[in-house]
């Protein structure tokens, strides 16, 4: 049965016939065949995202101008390699939720951490005083 | 069995798509990953909790560095090299950003070339991997020694906050830890790529599995990951 399935895609028939144990091959080979040229669009695009952050700070940008530029892309460059270079792009929404969506809960133990940090820098300086 | 059957959605033209998709996929007593092996779901997995190890790291570096009244250190100064007479800030953290990517990038043409049954360019561009990575790890010693030599210990530092050191040497010494094993396993699955084990299915040496060229997108999957979390190591750690 689990032959039948896995022979039923098209492209799993031309290395099923050749390799020596079709079946326990076959199965579980899940295919992810792009052309180099998709890669290597992607990886001129991270080397032009990393050289513009670089610059953000080789220019000296300050603010919210330095922070902001420096997490579009960082975000930019995070999902192309998750999207194209992990295949996350082509896999179903079951599997792109599952692992997408916990990293983002994050954000939660992150406003946590914010009014924590607020709360013991304020109890520093009004004991030690405003800092040296 | 060793494996559950898989089902191939791209011929399953009844199963439902969308937020009914996501619902009649986990639901009932199923396989949830429709068309993913187990070892590729469990890679995803682990990824998915590592990803947690690096989010409290980063999480607890940004409550020190918010929480002391003492100004951080500058990593623009702290991480500049003196090129050609020259203070060039964050030169080497950038060269070391350059070097991951790459390897990232033939990482992804391995996998590609594996699955076409590639075996000499898959193993070569996967060697390539491996030694920009421990180019990368050798980068990552120079900048340790420097620092070291500089003054900077988990306790303290010249320029400023103490917290600076110990969150520097914890998260660059963690990440600098990953990309060294998964230079050692890149090494140990290109052997087995140019021996052909992939071809012929030959068992696994620890787990007496047959091998497959899925193994090599599944190392490709830890390999983008060590990229990934360097991505933002650099964006806050060192540019923020």
């Amino acid at each position: 049965m689990a032959e039948a399935t896995a022979n039923g895609l098209g492209q799993h028939a031309l290395h099923a016939t050749h390799a020596h144990d079709a079946a326990a091959v076959a199965t579980t080979d899940t295919h992810q065949e792009h052309p180099i040229k998709l890669y290597l669009v992607v990886w001129a695009w991270l080397f032009i995202l990393s050289t513009c952050s670089y610059l953000v700070d080789y220019f000296g940008i300050h603010g919210y101008l330095r922070w902001s530029l420096i997490l579009i892309f960082m975000m930019l460059k995070a999902g192309l390699i998750v999207a194209v270079f992990m295949h996350m792009a082509w896999e179903r929404l079951a599997m792109m939720y599952a692992i997408i969506l916990p990293p983002i809960l994050v954000l939660v133990f992150v406003t946590m951490m914010v009014f924590e940090a607020d709360y013991t820098l304020l109890t520093r300086i009004a004991f030690f005083g405003p800092g040296p | 069995m060793a494996d559950t059957t898989m089902t191939h959605t791209s011929q399953m033209e009844t199963r439902p798509a969308g937020w009914r998709g996501i619902a009649a996929d986990w639901a009932s007593d199923q396989r949830a990953f429709k068309n993913v092996s187990w070892g590729k779901a469990m890679m995803w997995i682990f990824l998915l909790s590592d990803t947690f190890i690096f989010g409290c790291f980063l999480l607890s570096y940004m409550t020190a560095r918010m929480s002391t009244r003492v100004p951080w250190p500058n990593p623009s100064e702290v991480f500049a090299l003196r090129i050609g007479g020259s203070e060039i800030p964050l030169i080497l953290i950038a060269i070391m950003t350059f070097v991951l990517i790459s390897s990232s990038g033939t990482m992804a043409m391995a996998v590609n070339f594996g699955y076409r049954h590639d075996r000499r360019k898959t193993a070569i561009l996967m060697l390539l991997t491996a030694a920009l990575g421990a180019t990368f790890v050798g980068m990552q010693a120079f900048e340790w020694t420097k620092l070291i030599t500089e003054g900077v210990r988990p306790w303290g530092n010249p320029w400023g906050a103490a917290q600076f050191g110990s969150c520097f040497f914890m998260i660059t010494g963690f990440h600098g830890t990953h990309v060294t094993i998964g230079v050692i396993f890149l090494i140990i699955v290109a052997r087995k790529v140019w021996r052909g084990d992939f071809d012929i299915g030959r068992p696994g040496y620890f787990t007496s599995r047959r091998g497959r060229y899925e193994n090599v997108e599944i190392m490709g999957l830890y390999w983008h990951f060590v990229d990934l979390v360097w991505v933002f190591i650099f964006a806050f750690f060192y540019l923020w």
